[in-house]
């Protein structure tokens, strides 16, 4: 299970890990915690421009309206009836609630594997970082003793194949290919017979990017997911829709529309290294129940790591 | 998903009716729903601020205008606003005197630089330029090997070279090479397609500082994701900051984002957006029109010049006594629909109006079809109406059989015909009857487009 796997993980590269982490939450943390500490420095007392002020700052991270208004609706409400005293209580409370959206969503348990191969598609619109999180994923499993075989199904954009082998080769993982404009069920098929033939562990299927409206391909993701289940019962198991950190409101609408269409079961949060918060990912919990299951932070082998709800949302006030 | 803005407006504005002047109090509601909806379209919260401000200032104190309702009133201020801030110049590249003009993509990891790249050689191709396609990403993997398939695609010049080392030295020596083979080989444009970077990655910024200074670019383009959230305005800033951007590439405008980056963008870097992405094909790249993008991030297609076109030519008193007798319920009768039908023929041609339409929501994909649409339909419809008795105008239930025959044969049409067109008429009737809100009956009473 990838959970296992990640403890495991966490132990070979504690140091760096934490560092990493810290790394990468630090630019988001900072203008956060900066802009709230403005907010906050009016006064003791909490009015109504205090929060209306704290709306902007979350506004700011990508909640969205609706997030905001809900999460800032609570704590008005008790700052209404006194109940917030200063403002270290304020923003306790106001992480209580982003903790307790993230954390709801997060119990949703992976599909349990029965047997191998374990079978993740890995989906989202163009540039996110599809590929480059699977090259991450594959480092991953690899390290871990697991064997994987990567399907190269992004038959349409140009180089997409030869970006994934490229990565194969780092990683020490095969990778089963067609040639370009090849129809993805074809060598998403010919992946899991091999998966299967071989006893892998993991595969893992690259899919052209795609925005969440044009049908067509979308109709195309649930093709694969049929022709999976044919050859692997129950695969996919896992599901996951990468997602650019930079990513506004759309995100929502892109985590509704490949739910929909392709099962997503989790989101991987990419390029979290810049200064974007990812911060729509909380409204995407709050209305899909979509849990996030890893943060991309660079481009090496090595800079993917398991997403903790609660170190994300105390890294951004701390 | 999203409501109508306009819709949301002209409820905040209800109360509004016969007063006479805009001011703080009475817009309050307004401007708050302008600022979530601006905010739900991703525009930065401060550029949202700066708009609100300026939008309160132009508004208050305005007359309420006769032709529009207050709300109508504040969008158009609103967008007249937008469009300002978004600028007028587009898909206008800057050439050197002495060829070749160099172009430098620059932008974030997964923007769209090398489709951008391939898309924007097609269109110089397409008018008459020779561009030479070089790419110096020499970090992601297949990034080179990605353009090289673009290019021979698109049938454009690419230089390849040799990598060698993956460092800044071989970045530079790449885009010299090409250069010189731009000269050798005749190409008059030289876009140079680089490595996608943070731009908070120091050592990555240097690298494109120093290639500006190396290779003088006549451009140097933005590529940005129209899905970009609130960091849209960090990102250009720095990027301007450190390369004095030329123009912005807005990509991905094909799917449902409002695109609320662009104004964000346009805004800390006071550059203009260029062109739009709009598809993964290799033409599918357009000239920008600030008009549409504002109207998209609002929500509400173009709608509002549709309001203005209307306004102009539809005498406002009749359209508002049509509309209360539309909703009398039989009050309609087919000399309206005639009287409709000439209001909208003064509007222009259905393919224009259709082609104002929101290219999102509920309109999406009607554009396509405009061209399908038949005109000469509303000359025989209106042909058919011309060739019934007053009375029957009046009375369309005595309208039987034989009467159909010779209102076929007077109007140069069929029987057929004649019964299509009373099928719509007593379906709009119905609709009518069932529409309670007059300001929606009102806008139809303009609008309703008879033999679509």
């Amino acid at each position: 299970m990838i959970q296992t796997l990640f403890g495991s993980l966490d132990e070979q590269q504690k140091p760096s890990f934490l560092e990493r982490m810290k790394e990468a939450v630090t630019r988001t943390r900072e203008n956060l915690s900066e802009r709230i500490e403005e907010v906050v420095s009016f006064g003791k007392e909490i009015d109504r421009s205090t929060l209306d002020d704290l709306e902007a700052t979350l506004i700011a991270a990508d909640l969205g309206n609706a997030t905001t208004r809900e999460v800032l609706g609570k704590l008005r409400e008790k700052a209404d009836r006194k109940q917030i005293k200063d403002v270290s209580e304020l923003k306790r409370l106001l992480k209580e609630e982003l903790l307790a959206i993230l954390v709801a969503s997060n119990t949703q348990p992976v599909k349990a594997v029965d047997g191998t191969p374990e079978v993740i598609l890995v989906v989202g619109v163009n540039g996110t970082g599809k590929t480059t999180t699977i090259g991450k994923l594959s480092q991953v499993f690899r390290s871990s003793g697991k064997t994987v075989l990567l399907c190269a199904a992004d038959t349409f954009r140009a180089a997409a194949i030869e970006q994934l082998e490229i990565w194969g080769q780092r990683t020490g993982t095969e990778v089963i290919r067609t040639k370009p404009g090849g129809d993805p069920s074809a060598v998403l098929f010919d992946a899991l017979q091999a998966a299967s033939a071989r006893k892998t562990d993991y595969v893992i299927v690259d899919t052209a990017g795609r925005l969440h409206t044009k049908t067509n391909l979308m109709l195309e993701l649930e093709k694969m997911r049929r022709t999976a289940q044919r050859i692997i019962p129950g695969a996919p198991h896992e599901t996951l829709l990468v997602m650019d950190a930079t990513t506004g409101q759309n995100g929502l609408q892109q985590a509704r529309l490949f739910t929909e269409a392709a099962g997503v079961t989790g989101i991987v949060l990419t390029k979290l290294d810049g200064t974007a918060k990812g911060g729509v990912v909380v409204a995407i919990s709050r209305e899909l129940g979509v849990p996030v299951r890893y943060v991309g932070v660079g481009e090496k082998a090595g800079d993917l790591l398991p997403f903790d709800p609660r170190e994300f949302v105390e890294s951004l006030f701390a | 998903m999203f409501e109508n803005l306009q819709e949301k407006l002209q409820r905040a504005f209800k109360t509004l009716r016969g007063q006479a002047v805009l001011n703080e109090e009475n817009i309050g509601e307004a401007l708050r729903e302008i600022r979530l909806a601006l905010l739900e379209a991703d525009v930065n919260f401060k550029v949202v601020k700066q708009i609100i401000d300026h939008i309160q200032e132009k508004a208050i104190g305005q007359q309420v205008m006769t032709a529009l309702s207050p709300g109508e009133q504040v969008i158009k201020i609103l967008r007249d606003e937008l469009v300002e801030t978004l600028g007028k110049d587009t898909a206008k590249l800057k050439f050197a005197s002495q060829p070749p003009t160099v172009v430098l993509m620059a932008g974030l990891q997964g923007s769209g630089k090398t489709t951008t790249s391939g898309k924007l050689a097609n269109w110089l191709k397409n008018g008459g330029h020779r561009p030479l396609l070089v790419s110096v990403d020499v970090y992601r993997p297949a990034a080179r090997e990605q353009l090289k398939v673009v290019a021979q695609a698109i049938k454009a010049h690419i230089y390849e070279g040799e990598v060698g080392e993956a460092n800044t030295a071989t970045v530079e020596r790449l885009a010299k090479e090409a250069r010189k083979e731009a000269i050798i080989s005749g190409c008059d444009v030289l876009i140079v397609d680089t490595a996608g970077r943070l731009h908070i990655d120091d050592q990555l910024m240097e690298e494109m500082q120093s290639l500006k200074r190396l290779m003088n670019p006549s451009e140097i383009l933005f590529v940005a994701d129209a899905m970009t959230g609130q960091d849209a305005v960090r990102s250009a800033d720095e990027f301007h900051k450190k390369l004095s951007l030329t123009g912005v590439v807005l990509t991905k405008m094909d799917g449902d984002a409002r695109g609320g980056a662009a104004l964000s963008i346009r805004q800390v870097t006071g550059q203009p957006i260029k062109f739009i992405g709009v598809g993964e094909k290799y033409d599918a790249l357009e000239p920008f029109h600030p008009d549409r993008i504002v109207s998209r991030i609002l929500g509400m297609g173009d709608i509002l010049s549709l309001i203005e076109r209307a306004e102009s030519q539809i005498d406002k008193k009749k359209a508002d006594e049509m509309a209360s007798k539309m909703l009398s319920g039989d009050g309609f009768s087919l000399e309206d629909f005639r009287d409709q039908l000439r209001q909208v023929k003064k509007m222009g041609s259905i393919q224009s109006l259709m082609g104002m339409l929101p290219s999102i929501g509920p309109f999406a994909g009607l554009q396509k079809h405009a061209d399908k649409v038949d005109e000469g339909q509303l000359n025989r419809v209106e042909a058919i109406i011309n060739s019934m008795t007053q009375h029957e105008r009046l009375h369309h239930e005595v309208i039987n059989g034989s009467r159909r025959k010779r209102i076929a044969r007077g109007s140069g049409t069929n029987v057929q015909e004649v019964n299509n067109l009373l099928r719509q008429y007593a379906q709009m009737r119905k609709m009518f009857k069932q529409m309670g809100k007059p300001s929606f009956a009102r806008r139809l009473a303009g609008m309703k487009m008879p033999g679509m």
